[in-house]
């Protein structure tokens, strides 16, 4: 490069938009860019990670008069796998989130059993370890969604979802090493946080599969989540998997709390409510595209979605592309594991007319995701709780995304 | 024992057939072989009638973790209040008692008399449940006043929660009854009456029947 051709570089990169810096590396000639990362040593390590500060993806907190007692949810649009980030899990929270001394916290465990004990952290990390992919939801996710299109997007109509990698004890070893009386048929579950959250549950269930977990994604739990113990209920509404675990005691009778009475239940046209409506049953949701992403461009996209039941594996997940008239079996990424996210495909070429997306999913009961309507002609339009209908995304021929 | 016993000549029975099957050689080796298994089966019989017999005194802990727990905690933990109220603590209160500390520690999220919130309201939705407007309070969804009660004492005021004495959970329980007409301004609550306490919706839960949409 001559010297009048390098002024001629250095003038007319100086006047190019976009932060392009002029300079030549020394005796190479070759133009250097501000951001050429192979042309400089990079940050430095660093004892814990973050992400890029180039990622802004965060959850969506409804607003409340009292911010220790609201829900945060997952930008599952901007997701992609089964395994939800722990920054990123959804939450929801009765009564704030509490600073808790692991070495200080005990598990308590009494009522109709041989020998009340209580655990230390330690205690409970010696017995033999369960490690299991599980989604978790709150049973209120999808509530705005009852009689017509509540959210905005993705985030605000199924964000109260997410899926993680738990590790911990089984419940039913703990119970053992307290000698389950022969009348006991409930548990007691009691947070140490604000609102001391108390859920009842069935001791066969306990006995089953719950975990008591101090693990999440292999690190300990997220304070959030309920450090530095929480129980795991699989398949069953997220309030029910008590975060900050102190207290277990177990009886012949449900308490009939107020989180299982005065929340939690759902309430029928004539007037009855049903109780102890634990299973999360089938539900599946396209996160790509959504609504509030750049508006399609004409051509090829990959449909891409979540599909999950609290009574086992997804079988099965249809797509539908133009308004529910045919449906294609989507693409099941395994492995497909029971009570866990399972991400689904389906490749589309979108023609540029206008359209409605959706998406059903089957579990391996053989249940089917049902309609908005089909579930209302049944639970009424006064049901707050376990919402699980087909979600329809509208496209608009300028290939913008609505919730219809 | 004899549930092995059985299980074993079941198994024998299975190699017989499986062996018949196949074509199994005979002679020496074989029955050499064959005696071989008949030992380790009644080794494995032995084994079994051990295990079972462990299993009549399962009450035995199996990992030896935790400690007894501490009767201190036990005391101060052991906060849940049941459905029929067994383990309701000493104390009173009436409606009449309530008024003051409701309006002192309540009023401000929950309104005047309960029913003007900001917070979702205490009182009201008398026969609303199955109308096109249902109101979800404690007189008109709650089955049991315990719950009351367990909830007030554990998690209110919202700021101070678990903060409240006995009597002053009793009273503003008898408030919050009163004030859906459930209890007269001077019914005095306690761990025997409040109990008896029969709450309007009582008989409105049901047990969950889904999968319920075809």
């Amino acid at each position: 490069m001559s010297r009048i051709d390098r002024r001629r570089f250095l003038r007319r990169a100086r006047n190019t938009a976009g932060g392009v810096v002029a300079g030549l590396l020394a005796g190479s000639g070759r133009p250097v860019h501000a951001t050429d990362t192979t042309r400089m040593q990079g940050g430095p390590a660093r004892p814990y990670g973050e992400r890029s500060r180039f990622e802004k993806l965060v959850r969506w907190i409804t607003p409340a008069r009292y911010p220790t007692s609201t829900a945060s949810w997952t930008p599952l649009a901007g997701l992609d796998g089964v395994v939800t980030p722990s920054a990123l899990h959804y939450e929801r929270h009765h009564g704030g989130v509490p600073d808790i001394d692991p070495h200080a916290h005990r598990l308590l465990v009494h009522g109709l059993v041989t020998r009340p004990l209580e655990f230390t952290l330690e205690a409970l990390r010696r017995f033999p370890q369960v490690v299991r992919l599980c989604f978790l939801e709150c049973s209120g996710n999808g509530y705005r969604e009852w009689t017509g299109p509540g959210g905005a997007d993705v985030q605000q109509t199924h964000g109260l979802t997410s899926c993680s990698e738990w590790t911990g004890v089984r419940l039913a070893d703990v119970l053992a090493e307290c000698g389950v009386g022969p009348a006991a048929r409930w548990v007691l579950a009691e947070g140490a946080d604000g609102a001391a959250m108390t859920r009842s549950i069935p001791l066969a269930k306990c006995l089953d599969d719950v975990i008591l977990a101090y693990a999440q994604n292999g690190e300990a739990l997220r304070p959030e989540q309920g450090y530095p113990l929480r129980l795991l209920v699989p398949g069953y509404e997220g309030s029910i998997s008590v975060k900050w675990l102190r207290r277990l005691k177990l009886g012949e009778q449900p308490w009939y709390t107020r989180e299982e009475t005065a929340k939690y239940t759902d309430l029928m046209p004539d007037g009855s409510a049903r109780e102890f409506s634990f299973v999360m049953e089938a539900k599946s949701v396209i996160t790509q595209p959504s609504p509030g992403g750049e508006p399609l461009a004409a051509g090829f996209h990959e449909i891409r979605g979540l599909a999950w039941s609290g009574r086992g594996r997804v079988t099965r997940v249809e797509v539908s592309c133009d308004d529910g008239a045919t449906w294609q079996d989507a693409t099941l990424h395994g492995p497909v594991l029971p009570v866990c996210h399972t991400r689904f495909t389906l490749p589309w070429r979108w023609d540029g007319a206008a359209t409605v997306l959706a998406s059903r999913c089957h579990d391996e009961t053989g249940y089917v995701q049902p309609t908005r309507e089909a579930l209302r002609a049944v639970r009424g339009d006064h049901s707050f709780y376990h919402y699980n209908g087909i979600q329809r995304w509208r496209v608009d021929a300028a290939g913008r995304l609505f919730n219809v | 024992m004899s549930e092995a016993m059985e299980r074993k000549r079941q198994v024998a029975a299975a190699r017989r057939v499986r062996d018949e099957r196949r074509g199994a050689p005979a002679g020496h080796a074989w029955s050499v072989l064959r005696a071989a298994i008949v030992v380790v089966n009644a080794l494995l019989a032995v084994a079994f009638a051990a295990v079972a017999a462990a299993g009549e005194t399962a009450a035995a802990p199996r990992f030896g973790l935790g400690s007894a727990a501490d009767d201190a905690r036990m005391a101060a933990w052991d906060i849940a209040i049941d459905a029929a109220g067994a383990s309701l603590p000493a104390g009173q209160g009436s409606a009449r008692d309530g008024a003051s500390i409701y309006a002192a520690k309540c009023a401000h999220c929950h309104g005047a008399s309960g029913r003007e919130g900001p917070d979702p309201p205490l009182v009201g939705g008398a026969g609303s449940l199955d109308g096109d407007a249902p109101m979800q309070t404690v007189g008109s969804y709650w089955p049991y006043a315990t719950t009351i009660y367990d909830y007030v004492h554990r998690a209110m005021p919202f700021t101070a929660p678990g903060s409240l004495a006995p009597d002053e959970v009793y009273a503003l329980t008898a408030f919050l009854l009163h004030a859906n007409g459930i209890i007269a301004a001077d019914t005095v609550l306690d761990r025997d009456s409040l109990p008896a306490v029969r709450m309007p919706n009582r008989g409105g839960f049901v047990p969950d029947p889904r999968p319920d949409v075809p």
